[in-house]
């Protein structure tokens, strides 16, 4: 007796049209497994969508706020692609923009003297150094004695979290108020806005730069070619007579150095000092824009503007709504998930047919 | 007599390629019966869908009759089917014991004492010499063999599927098998024996069935055949195969081994004493039996292993230690042993043939994609590879991976070149076409060591033969006055001579 | 000696959220999945069990609910890591990520944004041994920390090395293949390793709001989650020498405890204390990097063609 089943078969290459539905999949996807979060929050759905992806984008002012917030995700997203493309599993962004940050609130304090471009780019220097001073010891322990830097970057992050404090509660603490914030950095040392009355500032560009810096590395350069032969197949880097263990000593390097630069912006562009709070874990989520934008520089860009529109939403969201503001973490985490999902369906297909026999 | 097993019409597709074309096949109950076929003929695919790793496209199947349909492996089993596959599915950290039950205790609690006990008493059963408390990862390859038969004779099979069981065996553990099959054939096993082996056919099987290209040319009995029928049957063509053509005179040394050392994977000694000269316009083929250092060989004079001890010389040029790079630089055209652990995947052909010397295809700090390109489609047209230039390398066949491989080495007319295990896995086209090009390199002048499990490949196309066994070379000897015999015995380990070919 | 006897029964307390979520982890990595789901399950966990029992009233129900909550992210996980083969650090962070928004946006709707977080009576501790010297202090723990140390952790030994379950999932993390081709249904066992494994994570979260804190702050897990990934690495996948990790962890961390509560005026910041055990664990890691021996199928999906 033969009867029809349906089976799951590879689909190597799958079609343009499945390419441009992904993303529109995914949406729909988030928005259905996320709307039962939002009526238990006693908000209606397609309401709370409306303010989380449409109302941003339709004043100038938030339009402008939608830039801010994704100028560290941008960093972040760039910095996590650099490190995997190189196959370097560096999930210590985190720790990373904290030490660029402690750096800025650091300089920030002495570079008053210096005109304001100079002050900046030493500012810019020392974050970006601060952060691959941060990123060396994992790095150098996975080269140099095959250490899981998986483990070692996330026990650092933890560890960067209580130097912080221990800044915070120590010498930075204000005198006046108690609060734990380090003194204000200098006025030159300040990035310069790029719209007056609002908070976009020169970070952003500098997030874009690093779009371009991580594109052009990446597709035009030998050294990029080398990367991404190590991240896709060591053993045969290895053969081809690539140094792996320097390719992803630098990668990882180059990685918290631009982590770093992430923390640098959001003091000198936004705090103006430090906290415990500068990141909303903007190092892990620079993880999920890498992953969403497919390691593709012009990708990690597209997703961490997406994202900015979503943390700006979940704050408009919160406010109109009283929805909390958590909300966003969920829906970008969600997305992740769902997208995870719609990568790999788009590379099967079901196909009908007729079975052999059953006895 | 009765088929046990009898399969009709058995379609499979992967994709565009069809690797089953409605075959027809039957085991007779307490038959040997010969799966003959070229590598990539179906016969693996033929016999996973049997043993439910794969299931067909269209077609039945019948055991003792019964028409079943066989999910996984588990349904195989409970009908009786066993398979020992090519690579062993063995846990190398469990013990033999473990193994055995794993997925058949019957029980939840493990009582250890009791399943050794068992598994003894099986192994003793079913004539098969092994240690139920010994740690798989430290037995030989033939040992794990045994393991695998008892494994599945354990679970009560009545057919046993053997997948090219002789390809990582001495000569003489390949007698023992054989003793072992007939063994159990006489107790009423069934046995379907994978092959590409002629001889083994004749020494061991009651009928044959030959595939070719995913379809079914004939089954005949064992008796009333010859090995040039079938060889006929199984390639389709009458003569095959590449050799050495003319002896040639050897010249200067190419590459020379001096008391060469190299620990493998597990920090334990893979190279000893390794005392070898390749001159130039020499093949220098080195036979083994797999697993006796081989792949450490090719390795350390790729690069990347370091030798623990001992020098390498490329001509007067020492350099030991050095780095892959070094070694291409000082004209060591390098093969690596596994394509698929030589290429990345998901970069282009392009790409994958210009990875050794990216600086000569770098203009100020930029890549010069333009010369890549026209590089590859030069090497392609040259080297007649069936792919452009910017087609991911993961999409070609696994002839023209080798072809791609074999570009980007001898494109760059090396001193010396290092083919380990260069044909394997390919068809009859491409492995003609590689060993054409070793020959070529030969004639050009340059030292070709080839490292080889296939001792007919070794016989076709060595000047002289050295035998690797254990990590140490245990004879050197020119190629006209090599037998099979006198190798299998070397590689066996049976005779043993100092080389010191410097 | 009244300082070492409170110390070690302060490590004892310490070590058990942290070995409870490692013990979970060893399940799960023996079996070929790292699951880093593990911080996001174990702070999931601290809140069900939390929420569960402040609204039921019964601790018991909290601890029962983050228990189911961390099965069902175990197989959450088990969904993209084991069926859909993706990734298994994304998915992973992608599930922590996920758990740790879920909770918070949960715990904000319940209770608003209070100053001070709201608190619940928590477990009581034991005394089995009164009054007695040294016994009797040092055995004043919770019902939790003696089910961690004297069932759990022989429990999961002895299921893991002398049942059939046990060898198939060792076997599983070794060469899937293998156990595929012996019959053995490969997913399944793996499921079975991330459920038990996400209800120990979400048990030894809900140790900390049930028993220790009795509350439900936004740093109650902070990182232990990770360390619990690293102590399975420096416990070489084995149970017991695992909770010696937890233990070392636990006594540099209740050292720090103490001599902060001491109010000794130290001429470092306490936090070089917090942050010593990630270091020694680092350190840890590094010493035992080269006889590690990690399951070699670990971090691959398994797939049949």
């Amino acid at each position: 007796m033969s009867k029809a089943q349906f089976i799951i078969e590879k689909n190597e290459n799958p079609s343009v049209g499945w390419r441009l539905l992904l993303p529109i999949l995914s949406l729909l996807g988030t928005f259905i497994l996320t709307s039962g979060l939002i009526l238990w929050g006693k908000a209606n759905p397609l309401e709370a969508y409306y303010y989380f992806l449409i109302a941003p984008l339709s004043s100038r002012f938030s339009l402008l706020e939608v830039l801010v917030s994704s100028t560290p995700l941008i960093l972040t997203g760039v910095a996590v692609t650099f490190a995997f493309s190189a196959g370097y599993y560096n999930i210590g962004a985190e720790g990373q923009l904290y030490a660029g940050a402690i750096a800025a609130a650091g300089l920030g304090l002495i570079v008053g003297k210096l005109p304001m471009p100079l002050a900046v780019t030493v500012m810019l220097v020392g974050g970006f150094l601060a952060g691959m001073a941060w990123a060396w010891l994992p790095a150098w322990l996975k080269v140099k004695w095959a250490v899981d830097e998986v483990v070692t970057t996330l026990l650092l992050n933890s560890v960067m979290a209580y130097i912080v404090s221990a800044l915070l509660n120590g010498p930075w603490r204000n005198p006046e108020s108690g609060w734990p914030q380090s003194p204000e950095i200098a006025p030159s040392a300040h990035l310069p806005k790029l719209v007056a009355h609002s908070r976009l500032n020169l970070g952003f560009l500098i997030a874009v730069l690093a779009v371009i810096v991580l594109w052009f590395v990446l597709t035009r350069t030998p050294f990029g070619l080398k990367m991404r032969a190590v991240g896709l197949g060591k053993p045969a880097a290895r053969f081809a007579g690539i140094d792996v263990e320097r390719t992803m000593l630098i990668s990882a390097l180059v990685s918290g150095g631009i982590a770093g630069i992430a923390g640098v912006c959001e003091i000198a562009g936004i705090q103006y000092h430090l906290t415990d709070a500068i990141s909303a874990g903007y190092g892990y989520t620079g993880i999920i824009i890498a992953t969403l934008g497919a390691l593709n520089a012009w990708g990690v860009g597209a997703a961490a503007l997406f994202f900015g529109v979503i943390d700006t939403g979940a704050q408009t969201v919160s406010r109109s709504l009283g929805v909390p503001v958590y909300l966003g973490e969920v829906t970008q985490a969600t997305m992740l998930l769902v997208t995870l999902a719609m990568f790999l369906l788009q590379h099967y297909r079901i196909r009908r047919r007729t079975s052999w026999t059953s006895s | 007599m009765d088929n046990i097993i009898e399969m009709q019409a058995i379609t499979k597709r992967f994709g565009p390629v069809i690797a089953n074309r409605e075959v027809n096949f039957s085991l007779r109950q307490g038959e040997v019966h010969a799966l003959l076929g070229e590598n990539g003929a179906g016969k693996t695919t033929l016999m996973r869908i049997l043993y439910g790793l794969y299931h067909p496209d269209e077609g039945m199947i019948f055991v003792r009759q019964q028409a079943v349909r066989i999910h996984s492996p588990k349904d195989a089993i409970a009908l009786g089917i066993g398979m020992v596959t090519q690579h062993f599915a063995l846990v190398p950290t469990l013990s033999v014991a473990e193994n055995v039950v794993l997925g058949f205790t019957g029980s939840f609690r493990l009582r250890y004492a009791e399943i050794e006990e068992q598994v003894a008493a099986a192994a003793l059963r079913f004539g098969i010499d092994i240690d139920p408390s010994a740690i798989v990862g430290n037995l030989s390859v033939g040992q794990r063999q045994r393991v695998e038969i008892l494994k599945a004779l354990y679970r009560n099979a009545k057919v046993l599927i053997l997948d090219e069981p002789t390809a990582v065996l001495t000569p003489q553990e390949v007698d023992a098998l054989f003793e072992t099959l007939r063994r159990l054939q006489k107790e009423g096993l069934s046995v379907v024996f994978i092959t590409h082996k002629l001889d083994e056919v004749m020494a061991i099987t009651d009928r044959v069935t030959v595939l070719r290209d995913g379809q079914v040319i004939e089954t005949v009995e064992t008796a009333h055949t010859s090995p040039s029928a079938l060889a006929r049957m199984m390639v389709g063509r009458e003569t095959f195969g590449v050799s050495r053509r003319s002896s040639m005179e050897a010249g200067a040394p190419a590459l020379q081994m001096v008391g060469l050392h190299a620990l493998d994977d597990q920090n334990m000694p893979a190279l000893k004493n390794i005392n070898l000269t390749v001159r130039h316009g020499e093949i220098l083929g080195i036979a083994g039996v797999g697993g006796n250092g081989q792949r450490e060989l090719a390795e350390t004079l790729s690069g990347v292993r370091p030798p623990t001890a001992g020098r390498i010389l490329v001509g007067e040029h020492d350099v030991t230690g050095g780095s892959p790079a070094d070694f291409t630089a000082a004209g060591v055209g390098r093969i690596p042993s596994d394509r698929h652990k030589g290429v990345v995947g998901e970069l282009s052909v392009a790409e994958n043939l210009t990875l050794e010397r990216l600086m000569e295809f770098t203009k100020g700090m930029t890549l010069d994609r333009a010369a890549m390109l026209a590089y590859a489609e030069d090497l392609i047209a040259q080297f007649q590879i069936k792919a452009r230039p910017t087609d991911p390398i993961r999409t070609l066949s696994g002839g023209n991976m080798q072809k791609v491989l074999l570009a980007r080495v001898l494109a760059r007319n090396p001193k010396v070149v290092i083919a380990p295990q260069p044909t394997r896995g390919l068809d009859i086209g491409a492995t003609d076409y590689v060993r054409e090009q070793l020959l070529a390199q030969r004639k050009r002048g340059a030292g070709v060591l080839l490292i080889s499990e296939d001792l007919d490949e070794i016989l076709a196309l060595s000047d002289r033969i050295a035998v690797i066994y254990e990590g140490e070379i245990v004879g050197l000897l020119p190629a006209q006055e090599a037998t099979a015999e006198q190798l299998g015995l070397m590689m066996a380990g049976a005779v043993k001579e100092e080389v010191n070919d410097v | 000696m009244d300082f070492i006897v409170s110390l070690s029964a302060a490590t004892l307390r310490v070590a058990t959220s942290i070995l409870l979520a490692a013990i979970g982890e060893t399940y799960t990595e023996r079996a070929g999945v790292l699951n880093l789901g593990i911080e996001g399950t174990m702070f999931f966990g601290a809140f069900v069990g939390f929420y569960v029992a402040d609204i039921s009233g019964s601790l018991w129900s909290g601890l029962l609910a983050a228990i189911i909550s961390g099965i069902l992210a175990g197989l959450l996980m088990a969904l993209f890591s084991v069926s859909f083969g993706v990734n298994q650090h994304v998915s992973g962070l992608g599930l922590t990520l996920l758990l740790s928004g879920l909770s918070l946006y949960a715990f904000r709707l319940r209770y608003g944004g209070l100053a001070t977080p709201p608190s619940i009576e928590p477990f009581p501790q034991l005394r089995p041994f009164g009054d007695l010297p040294i016994l009797g202090p040092l055995s004043e723990q919770y019902l939790l920390t003696y089910l961690t140390f004297l069932v759990i952790v022989p429990l999961a030994w002895w299921i893991l090395y002398y049942t059939d379950f046990g060898l198939k999932l060792r076997a599983v993390g070794e060469n899937p293949e293998a156990v595929d081709a012996a019959g053995v249904n490969v997913y399944a066992i793996r499921y079975a390793a991330l459920a038990i494994g996400g209800g120990l994570m979400a048990a030894g979260g809900a140790f900390l709001s049930l028993a220790q804190l009795g509350a439900f702050t936004h740093g109650i897990v902070s990182g232990r989650g990770w360390v619990a990934i690293a102590l399975v690495i420096f416990g070489n996948w084995d149970p017991f020498k695992v909770t010696l990790g937890s233990l070392i962890f636990g006594g540099t961390f209740a050292l720090q405890l103490r001599l902060q509560a001491m109010g000794l005026q130290l001429p470092i910041p306490y936090e070089t204390f917090l942050a010593l055990p990630y270091l020694v664990t680092i350190l840890a890691l590094v010493l035992a990097g080269r006889n590690a021996s990690y399951p070699a199928a670990l971090l691959k999906p398994y797939r049949r063609e």
